[in-house]
């Protein structure tokens, strides 16, 4: 024992030496990022796949404009812009010394370029909608691009920021669905095809260099598989945790952070405004009325959720609270149905996989029965769901989120799946494309809420909320979801 | 010979072509289309419209099915719908998953099995014999899911031994491309080994049983003697079938624990291409475990043959 004792003294102090003399351990540099779903290809300008923008939006490629963590519009590839009086002609100045990850220098050609082919007749860009108003594009110089539109578009920054419209090179944009080359802080490295894709930091990237070198996203579809990566530290950010319900053990774990933001997923129960009887006002009501949000949220959703009461997002600027106009109300919802002289009511409910639906569709069933509707629940996947209910319109309810930024539009349309295309919401829309002074936006944008709203198109449900878990050494990974996106433009490990 | 030869390859021949038509209007039928299903619901009906274009999916159906058959017969699958990859690539990849993957647990399976079979007959009714049937009896009634679950949680989750999942690729090394799918083939092979375990074990007990077995006995061979020398060979022949079949349905039959490992493994990529309406993909891939099936049949028949004079002549 006596022996030991120096000995024990001196591995201590030589530790205490080893500790001093190593330097702290520097920060890393590496990340692995979880997500859902693998992308189908990495070209975001052919397919509407989120995963694809979850992958290249802002590390890979950018556009003109694009979304901040809260979901402003900012400049990206156009330091600036002017715009004429009429509000028809944009002129973009370009960033200098832009490369894509090839080393060919971008210029005012490739934006021609891009919004050319997105526009094109044999277009097979997913959002086409955005670019219908550009009339001409127009090289000025290699640092100037002039953009005319046929008629005054008050969204066309806002436009010019989704993944869609990305800027590309002519010499490689038949390849990016595999081999993505773009002008972002990150270039595509490898994909190992139903397992993770590899980005590495762009050295010559030309604007504020990104803090982390290696980005990895893994594709982890199964819930209980997300959740044991993150355990085993596999991987060390989920944005869009598959599991709500292991959100709590993770919130009781100091290893991690659990980041819950908004997203611009407006979740509905869409009716099919033009079959009888849901093309009366007052079924449609009724409906809303049976439907109690906050009851849904807790039970299909853990509580994460925000009750919305028209198609807009919460956290935007314009949305106004209309969630008491459709107000939970089983006595009011009877009493409308008697009114419109509808009883014995029997309505389809087709469900798409999401657990929103699923598991928020056996709970409207269940309330909607409280007031006398009886919902069939059929369960469909995804390719049924577009062609049975999306495409044929052969159902009377479904649940879905919509997922694009700012979709009060899709209102407008006439063959949509919903069927409403009402006239007087058509020209709020008309009025809010001619207008570009923000506050008349904003009362436009209002206006149409409420219309929408009045006419209880659909029984809007909630704004799906994002829920991510990461290492809580983590910082800078954006908390909402303002487009889908992994923006790891900012993100790094601390200390 | 020959003529059981030519019977047999001609049969496998009707059998592809019948198998290729029936995969072909299967996929044709069930509801969807690859182009909305890309586009999402926010898409403009021209775009939608555009890509169906592209994709070749306006042709007539008969016309569709034409180029798919002559495509495979020389030697094209044609090109994944949604990976923009030709379908040869997509399947190889996945192949180099899959196919290491149902070794290395068959390969678990027997060397857990075998053994255990052995000594369970040799040792009839003695506490070795009765350990064994009842870990069999459970690692049968053991879902392969759950006891995945089970070996990420302990060590994954816990001891961190392991990966909770994922694949590295053969290009990270081969240890860690083996590494990877060790908790993935545990997973997969402990119900196999139990079956196989069985099966070995009642098969040996049959042979044990045999007049021959009793007439080596008699020409003074001790019981371990008999047990090597005669009754093991024999015994084999239903353990090899059941090896056989396990083969076939490991390959193509992962897909539940690939998912619980997320391992790029051909389950998975029928499940995604089915769900995705990747059809040709989906058809490919069917197509060529149909061809996978019918040859290893194909095979037996004629091992069977050449071991068994009978079978070769001609039927009367």
């Amino acid at each position: 024992m006596n022996v030991s004792k120096p000995l024990a003294a001196v591995s201590a102090i030589a530790m205490a030496i080893g500790l001093a003399v190593v330097p702290a351990q520097a920060a890393r540099t590496d990340i692995a990022v979880g997500m859902v779903l693998e992308p189908p290809n990495l070209d975001p300008t052919a397919g509407a796949a989120a995963a694809i923008d979850e992958v290249v939006y802002a590390n890979i490629f950018q556009g003109l404009t694009r979304f901040t963590a809260d979901g402003e519009v900012v400049p990206d590839l156009a330091k600036s812009w002017d715009i004429s009086e009429d509000g028809l002609t944009y002129t973009f100045h370009l960033q200098d010394g832009v490369t894509f990850h090839d080393g060919s220098a971008f210029d005012a050609e490739d934006v021609k370029f891009s919004l050319d082919r997105a526009r094109a007749d044999e277009s097979t860009n997913a959002q086409k909608a955005l670019f219908a108003e550009i009339a001409d594009v127009a090289v000025i110089d290699p640092q100037t691009v002039k953009v005319t539109l046929s008629e005054p578009n008050g969204s066309l920054l806002f436009n010019m920021a989704w993944g869609d419209a990305v800027i590309v090179a002519p010499e490689t944009a038949e390849t990016n669905a595999i081999q993505p080359v773009g002008t972002g802080p990150f270039r595509f490295d490898d994909w190992v095809k139903g397992d993770h894709v590899d980005l590495s930091k762009y050295a010559d990237y030309w604007g504020e260099p990104a803090k982390l070198e290696k980005v990895t996203f893994k594709f982890i579809a199964d819930p209980t598989a997300a959740f044991a990566s993150v355990m085993a530290g596999d991987v060390d950010a989920f944005p869009n945790f598959p599991a709500p319900e292991n959100l709590e053990q993770f919130k009781a774990d100091s290893r991690f952070s659990v980041i819950v933001g908004s997203t611009e997923g407006e979740t509905i129960l869409a009716m099919n405004n033009k079959k009888p009887p849901l093309d009366n006002l007052k079924v449609r009501q009724a409906i809303g009325h049976a439907i109690d949000r906050q009851t849904i949220i807790d039970g299909a959703m853990f509580g994460y959720g925000t009750p919305i009461g028209t198609h807009f997002a919460p956290h935007n600027p314009a949305y106004v609270d209309l969630t008491e106009e459709s107000a939970y109300d089983p006595a009011l919802a009877q009493e409308l149905l008697k009114e419109a002289g509808v009883s014995d009511l029997t309505l389809s409910l087709k469900l798409p996989p999401p657990s929103y639906a699923r598991r928020g569709g056996e709970i409207i069933a269940a309330q909607l029965k409280e007031v006398g509707i009886n919902a069939e629940i059929t369960n469909l996947e995804w390719a049924q769901w577009l062609q049975e209910v999306f495409k044929d319109r052969n159902f009377d309810l479904t649940i879905v989120s919509h997922t694009e930024p700012m979709d009060i539009g899709i209102y407008a349309r006439d063959d949509y799946y919903f069927q409403y295309g009402d006239p007087d919401f058509k020209a709020i829309m008309d009025e809010l494309n001619d207008t570009t002074d923000p506050d008349k936006r904003t009362e436009l944008l209002q206006q149409a809420q409420r219309k929408i709203a009045d006419d209880a198109v659909n029984a809007y449900l909630f704004q799906l909320a994002k829920t991510g878990v990461a290492n809580a050494k983590i910082k800078g990974l954006w908390e909402n979801s303002p487009t889908q996106a992994n923006d790891m433009t900012e993100v790094y490990w601390e200390d | 010979m020959i003529l059981y030869f030519l019977r047999r390859l001609t049969a496998l021949l009707l059998t592809m072509f019948a198998a290729s038509i029936v995969v072909f209007l299967v996929t044709e039928i069930i509801p969807g289309d690859p182009a909305s299903f890309m586009m999402g619901i926010n898409a403009d009906p021209q775009a939608v419209a555009a890509l169906r274009t592209e994709l070749g999916l306006d042709q007539p159906v008969a016309t569709r099915y034409l180029a798919w058959l002559l495509g495979m017969l020389q030697g094209d699958f044609g090109q994944s719908y949604t990976y923009k990859v030709p379908v040869s690539e997509l399947v190889g990849d996945r192949i180099m998953v899959s196919l290491p993957l149902t070794l290395y647990a068959l390969a678990l399976s027997t060397l857990i099995a075998f053994p255990a079979g052995v000594i369970s007959a040799a040792r009839r009714n003695t506490t070795a014999d009765f350990a064994v049937i009842g870990a069999t009896q459970l690692g049968v009634a053991i879902p392969n899911f759950w006891f995945a679950m089970l070996l990420v949680l302990a060590f994954a989750v816990n001891l961190h031994w392991f990966s909770a999942g994922g694949f590295p690729g053969w290009d990270a090394g081969f240890l860690e491309g083996m590494k990877a799918l060790t908790l993935p083939a545990v997973a997969l092979a402990l119900p196999q080994a139990s079956i196989l375990a069985r099966v070995m074990r009642s098969s040996l007990l049959d042979t044990l049983d045999e007049d021959f077995v009793r007439t080596a006995r008699a020409k003074g061979l001790t019981r371990s003697q008999t047990l090597w020398r005669h009754a093991l060979r024999n015994a084999l022949i239903p353990v090899l079938t059941i090896v056989g079949l396990q083969f076939s349905f490991l390959l193509a039959g992962g897909i539940i624990i690939e998912n619980v490992f997320y391992l790029p493994g051909l389950g998975r990529l029928v499940f995604q291409a089915i769900t995705q309406r990747d059809l040709i993909v989906v058809r490919s891939v069917i197509i060529l475990l149909v061809f996978a099936v019918v040859a290893v049949t194909f095979l037996v028949d004629m091992a069977y043959a050449a071991a068994d004079p009978r079978l070769r002549r001609r039927p009367r």
